[in-house]
């Protein structure tokens, strides 16, 4: 009993003050905000409903039913959503991770100034992510209450859809920040921006796993947005099954890893 | 004179082309097979298209929505930076050439992007055995016509605002909206009324059409249809062309 005593005020005050320290990095980004943020904050939210509405609808009206991985048939809108939201989660989070994140490190130098101060960079890491992931929940909350609207989804399941779609933020924005800490320049984005586009083409998003070809499907079944469609989708389409946990086993796990990477990295890269 | 500052920008592109590559022939071409074949199976299943096949429908589509943004990336930063950032027109005006030569040279420019995407595009997918008329190759030309209605109105954008936040924001809300409704994924009939009609005012509808009429027997045009399409798109090329000239004159010549 002595010993839990002593031991937990100095280990919850020492997580309480890592937390500040983590929030305070959040913080910075809050006041650095300017108003046109504001437009392009709204603007992001857009683009996943006009590929639902183009695709889902549009496209949709030439599809007649679709099969879930469970075998369920089910319309072409109800297919397609789960994987907009869970590909425009990915995108909102690696944007902000990657490219935000590379100008502050190489280019503004902000870290530079923030080390000095006693946040260590693992808390810089942690705060950047929160902050990433403040704008990714915003826009899955509101595509979720659109499909709820639409009929593509229930509300049940949309509220436990939310925790998902943040998991798969959290997952794309430690993976982009890890990875940013190895980027040279601008030009590796280019690299980066490609693969993610044929993340976004091939990750049983269109079109389920079983209609590709057996030596691609082993391939896509080993890379992230797979996971995080078919989790979002099973939850979604109200298909829950085992295998989910699995695929929310991988984005935990990408998640640490992404965070242990970046907070070495940046401690290599800038505590010199 | 034009022919100059093309020759300009040629030397400048040797040295960038690389990176233009994956996003003007890689990408697009990934886009069409991965998204025409992967859907245009269930689609094809349905037969709502009729006998055509999906991968062959939105060839055309995709190859003139592609030459749209090949257009916009050419169009927006690149002009900005000139007037903004490296500032090399101060140094063009001084040398003898007319506000006429620069614009001219800047979308001459663009069209040997254009030419030379949209005849790759049309190569790589000729062989994949998604083109099916002898009227195929007339797309380069629209393609062409199809840039200009979209680079020149750009130039006099680029040129007339303050700072490149403006670009993302007209990439969101009207270069990424054209590309999903203007027939190039699913015919426009499925659209609401209101809706059909912003895509017959955008170019980007007109061209498709256009160029679908190329590479699809069942999707032809009438000759005089072909005529107020073209038309209209040089109307907006031409228009453009001329904001771009009052642009630059107010911006560089006082």
């Amino acid at each position: 009993m002595v010993a839990v005593t002593s031991f937990g005020p100095g280990v919850y005050g020492r997580l309480d003050a890592q937390a500040r320290r983590a929030g305070a990095v959040t913080r910075r980004n809050v006041a650095a905000l300017r108003s046109a943020y504001w437009l392009v904050l709204i603007s992001g939210f857009f683009e996943p409903l006009l590929y639902l509405f183009s695709i889902g609808i549009g496209v949709g009206s030439l599809i007649d039913k679709l099969p879930l991985s469970d075998g369920r048939l089910v319309d072409y809108p109800v297919f397609v959503a789960p994987a907009m939201l869970a590909s425009s989660a990915m995108a909102g989070a690696l944007s902000e991770s990657t490219f935000n994140f590379f100008g502050k490190m190489k280019f503004m130098r902000l870290y530079d100034g923030v080390l000095a101060t006693p946040v260590r960079p693992m808390e810089v890491a942690f705060g950047e992510l929160l902050w990433a992931m403040a704008r990714g929940s915003l826009y899955s909350a509101a595509f979720l209450v659109i499909m709820v609207l639409m009929g593509l989804t229930s509300a049940g399941w949309a509220l436990l859809a939310f925790p998902a779609a943040l998991l798969v933020g959290f997952s794309f924005g430690a993976l982009g920040m890890g990875l940013s800490t190895y980027m040279r320049s601008w030009q590796d984005f280019d690299i980066m921006g490609t693969v993610q586009f044929a993340l976004f083409l091939f990750s049983a998003t269109f079109a389920p796993l079983r209609t590709y070809p057996v030596a691609a499907r082993a391939v896509i079944e080993v890379t992230p947005l797979y996971h995080a469609v078919e989790l979002v989708r099973g939850i979604t389409a109200g298909a829950l099954h085992p295998v989910l946990l699995l695929h929310a086993a991988y984005l935990v796990a990408m998640t640490l890893a992404g965070l242990y990477v970046a907070g070495r990295r940046m401690g290599r890269l800038l505590l010199k | 004179m034009a022919l100059t500052v093309l020759e300009t920008n040629l030397t400048a592109y040797r040295r960038t082309w690389r990176g233009s590559v994956l996003s003007s022939f890689v990408l697009p071409i990934l886009f069409v097979l991965g998204f025409g074949v992967g859907v245009g199976r269930f689609v094809d299943l349905g037969g709502k298209l009729g006998p055509v096949h999906y991968l062959d429908y939105i060839v055309p589509g995709m190859l003139a929505s592609t030459i749209m943004q090949v257009a916009f990336g050419e169009a927006a930063w690149p002009i900005m930076s000139k007037f903004q950032w490296i500032r090399v027109y101060h140094g063009w005006v001084a040398a003898p050439l007319r506000i006429v030569d620069i614009v001219g040279g800047e979308l001459l420019f663009t069209l040997v992007r254009i030419l030379s995407t949209a005849a790759v595009f049309l190569g790589v997918t000729t062989a994949f055995g998604a083109v099916h008329s002898w009227w195929a190759p007339a797309v380069i030309p629209v393609t062409g016509l199809l840039g200009m209605a979209v680079a020149a109105p750009l130039l006099a954008f680029a040129g007339k605002v303050e700072q490149d936040g403006y670009f993302p924001l007209l990439m969101r809300f009207v270069v990424i909206p054209m590309s999903l409704f203007a027939e190039v994924f699913f015919p426009i009939a499925k659209l609401a009324e209101p809706l059909r009609w912003l895509a017959y005012v955008s170019p980007l509808w007109h061209a498709v059409v256009l160029c679908r009429a190329c590479t699809l027997p069942g999707f032809g045009v009438t000759a005089w249809a072909a005529v107020g399409h073209l038309a209209y798109l040089a109307v907006w090329a031409g228009a453009g062309f001329w904001l771009a000239l009052l642009t630059y004159r107010k911006r560089l010549v006082s």
